[in-house]
């Protein structure tokens, strides 16, 4: 085990007595890189803000290394375009820089943007000025809400090349959340899949010359050295019924304990 | 110069000046609304004060502050959408406060006066108030302007980064509620938030930072203020509604100006 950064055990949370998150279990290392995934409706965005401590979690508990520096780089980005605001400016928002500003502008690329409005920004421009304001907090933690989203697939590459970068020159842990259920960042070393609970995880297959990871990103990507996206092969031990329940199988032990938690949408559990 | 008309241009001034960067973030954080719902609050503020005996502006000042901190914890277990929230309490505490006004007060007040502003009234006392007021508003909003930005372009990232997000939005309530109750002497209940809206919509297209776009609201409320008192001094139009006309005509004036971005 390396530096452990934050743990969370049996994390349940319940809102309008709907429980969106149960029995969930996570653990952040340093220099380490862990994707979430699952359908929409998981308990995704729940985990993560309840690992921010963005909400108060009704079950379980987190314990975090003292004054962790987490960076965020939340799923969405809304600026009234009443309010007159530079790229600049708005990075210095964060508060203290405790990085290079220049090298971290360089690193994500924005150095020809910081003049700019924020509400001119594409989407992918966005996102990597969403990047360089986690950065300038020499984040211990980043935390990537669903950073490929909007972006298309040579942006999602350089991204995913420019994340892993980040992980090994910082030696930074990396908590990266996938909307993606099968195909996650090459160099991710834990998949978490979740479904209210954590139905399986694992470390994803390297792909190169996968007739899946082909069909979707085509021949003439092959001429890369190192593909950026991985495939996950899905292990459950369990199946959902139709209204969710977990069915247990008729021999094996259940390694943990589940409710009701899984929605019919889980539809994942063919893999493997 | 008029006495009366030199302190009304104080007391006028001294809102201006502080409804600037105020309304520049009521525009920021679409919280015309909300302006509108402490306004009308006001009104009942009016009442308690005479029922209790009171200081008015004292009065005022507190049922404001009431109102945002109850809209806060509204707001934090919501089962209604904000706008239906906003539009239920401000119409209701408007119609009570006429209501009381009117059972309570026995024409002790001019409702007229509460409803569109009196500033050709304010005493020596308003204008010293008003200053105090408007000096500790603007005060705050110097030492909590870069946690105030943060919040506004992103609660959660802010919150990440070590901001009390709820403290900030608490405090910008406050600040909101002190205003509205200098600002109701100048303009009435009716007109605070166009007070707040107009010159802060205006200064948009002039400026290019947050800090511009507050400084320059400032000047064109101040603008409307020196304009509007002058409309009132010699065309002997109500003072509160002309000095929100001459806001709006600065604001359609900038409509002309091309956008540099």
């Amino acid at each position: 085990m390396g530096n452990v950064l934050i743990t969370a055990s049996g994390l349940g949370v319940i809102r309008n007595g709907r429980q969106i998150l149960q029995q969930a279990d996570l653990t952040l290392e340093a220099g380490k890189i862990v994707t979430l995934i699952g359908p929409n409706g998981a308990g995704k965005t729940t985990l993560v803000r309840a690992v921010l401590g963005l909400i108060k979690v009704d079950e379980g508990k987190i314990e975090k290394t003292p004054d962790l520096r987490i960076g965020y780089m939340p799923q969405k980005l809304h600026i009234d375009v009443s309010l007159p605001l530079t790229v600049a400016r708005f990075l210095a928002l964060g508060g203290k820089v405790r990085a290079d500003l220049n090298e971290i502008l360089q690193l994500t690329g924005i150095t020809a943007l910081v003049g700019q409005p924020m509400q001119s920004l594409s989407g992918g421009e966005t996102q990597r000025v969403l990047l360089a304001r986690a950065l300038l907090r020499d984040p211990q933690l980043l935390v990537l809400d669903e950073p490929v989203q909007g972006v298309d697939v040579t942006g999602q590459s350089a991204l995913y090349a420019l994340i892993n970068e980040i992980r090994n020159r910082r030696q930074c842990g990396v908590l990266l959340v996938s909307h993606d259920l099968h195909l996650v960042m090459a160099t991710t070393d834990t998949v978490v899949c979740l479904n209210q609970h954590v139905c399986c995880q694992g470390h994803p297959e390297q792909v190169t010359n996968d007739p899946a990871y082909l069909a979707l990103f085509g021949e003439s990507n092959g001429n890369a050295p190192s593909p950026q996206v991985a495939i996950y092969t899905h292990h459950h031990d369990h199946q959902h019924d139709t209204h969710g329940n977990v069915i247990q199988p008729a021999k094996s032990k259940l390694i943990h304990r589940h409710g009701s938690g899984c929605g019919d949408n889980c539809e994942h559990h063919h893999h493997g | 110069m008029v006495d009366f008309l030199l302190l009304a241009l104080l007391a006028g001034l001294a809102v201006a000046l502080v409804a600037g960067p105020l309304g520049a973030f009521a525009v920021w954080r679409r919280m015309a609304y909300f302006g509108d719902t402490l306004a009308h609050s006001a009104l009942l503020g009016v009442t308690f004060g005479l029922l209790l005996d009171i200081n008015l502006n004292l009065a005022i000042a507190l049922g404001c502050l009431l109102l945002a901190l109850i809209l806060v914890g509204l707001q934090h277990n919501r089962f209604l959408a904000t706008d239906t929230l906003l539009g239920i309490l401000s119409h209701s505490t408007l119609a009570l406060g006429l209501v009381c006004v009117s059972v309570f007060s026995e024409n002790r007040i001019d409702l007229l006066a509460y409803l569109f502003g009196d500033i050709l009234a304010v005493s020596q006392g308003d204008v010293i108030s008003i200053w105090l007021i408007a000096f500790a508003v603007l005060a705050a909003l110097v030492w909590l302007w870069r946690p105030l930005l943060a919040i506004t372009v992103h609660e959660e990232l802010a919150q990440v980064e070590g901001v009390p997000v709820v403290k900030v939005r608490t405090a910008l309530m406050i600040l909101m509620a002190l205003v509205i109750a200098i600002a109701m002497k100048v303009v009435g209940v009716l007109l605070i938030t166009a007070l707040l809206i107009i010159p802060a919509a205006a200064s948009r297209r002039l400026t290019r930072t947050p800090e511009q776009m507050a400084f320059v609201a400032s000047l064109l409320g101040s603008l409307a203020v020196i304009s509007g008192l002058a409309a009132s001094y010699f065309w002997d139009s109500p003072a509160g509604p002309a000095i929100v006309l001459s806001a709006t005509l600065l604001f359609c004036l900038t409509l002309f100006k091309r956008q540099h971005d």
